[in-house]
């Protein structure tokens, strides 16, 4: 029967997993995830089984790097994610944390765009590290994406977007995740995008500071080109920070909305 | 007229400027759909809103 291993179609005449695992790997601590599940457990194998096999510890060549990534994912994710491109407008807070997962997931193109630097006073929600203190974001988050996955690719604009740029920096951008800080900037990005590119599906934030519950976070769909996440009310404002885990619960809406955007869920 | 999932009854002839300018909206943060349709900012003082209109009025919130 015909089955993928470790990202290759192979032939086996294997009955069950225990015996892939025999043939292919008579020693070590083997690793098994079949279909996205991790197991101990032998089965039988049948066709079409997608098949993981990782030596525990060990670092596998790159050919095998990459579907071993992608091992826990749920089938036929990763085929369709890998031919999108996705735009993060702003990766400060909510931006890099939503790149990051976007990364991880594998969408196969991402477009980073922010005009600013590393600070210190980012360091409390974003996805930065002292090393980057004082470099271009676009530039810090570019190095983070490519050690976590380096099988993506990765664009960067260092612009600040306005009403006048806003349409033609993000023209190749089938999605794009609103995540500025500032609330004018976030109305005049979801208005240009909205009005002046016919196919771009936006999804914007508002509402994630201080720490009330982060189940009053939700995804709101507007149409079918605009979604919002957040809970709509809690400003950043004197006296109300923002924080990690509720900006992280915020960006994960976002990064969520646009994988199930990309698979066509309505 | 229905302003985000809420029955409204709308107070003579107005324009979607007026209406969110008297709801208290601020016109620099929001973004509007008026019957399916998001609306340009330059063109809210040309929408004359009717009974039986549908709007969706988002204003932002900072933070990010």
């Amino acid at each position: 029967m015909k089955i993928k291993l470790n990202g290759e179609e192979i032939e086996t005449e294997c009955p069950t997993l225990r015996c892939l695992r025999k043939h292919f790997f008579p020693e070590g601590e083997i690793i098994t995830i079949v279909n996205g599940w991790q197991t101990s457990e032998d089965r039988s194998l049948k066709e079409g089984d997608v098949v993981t096999l990782i030596e525990r510890g060990k670092m596998p060549d790159e050919k095998s790097l990459e579907a071993m990534m992608a091992a826990r994912h749920t089938p036929g994710v990763l085929e369709r994610l890998k031919t999108a491109r996705v735009g993060v407008a702003g990766i400060g807070g909510l931006g890099s944390q939503i790149a990051l997962a976007l990364a991880r997931t594998g969408v196969g193109c991402l477009h980073l765009v922010d005009f600013d630097i590393v600070e210190p006073s980012n360091l409390n929600r974003q996805a930065y590290q002292i090393c980057h203190l004082g470099k271009a974001k676009t530039m810090a988050l570019k190095e983070e994406i490519k050690a976590v996955n380096p099988f993506i690719e990765v664009k960067t604009d260092n612009v600040y977007v306005d009403a006048n740029n806003a349409a033609t920096v993000f023209a190749k951008d089938e999605v794009v995740c609103e995540a500025f800080d500032n609330p004018e900037a976030k109305a005049t990005l979801i208005n240009s995008l909205l009005t002046h590119c016919s196919d771009t599906v936006v999804i914007a934030a508002s509402g994630m500071a201080g720490y009330a519950s982060g189940n009053s976070i939700q995804t709101r769909r507007i149409n079918h080109r605009f979604y919002l996440c957040g809970d709509g009310e809690t400003e950043a404002c004197e006296g109300q920070g923002l924080m990690a885990p509720r900006v992280m619960i915020c960006a994960g809406h976002q990064a969520n909305t646009v994988i199930r955007v990309l698979l066509g869920e309505k | 007229m229905i302003v985000n999932g809420k029955s409204i009854l709308l107070d003579g002839n107005m324009t979607l400027k007026e209406y969110l300018e008297a709801s208290g909206y601020m016109l620099s943060r929001v973004a509007v759909e008026h019957n399916g349709v998001i609306i340009s900012k330059s063109d809210y003082a040309q929408v004359t809103l009717k009974n039986n209109d549908c709007l969706e009025i988002v204003q932002f919130v900072g933070g990010g």
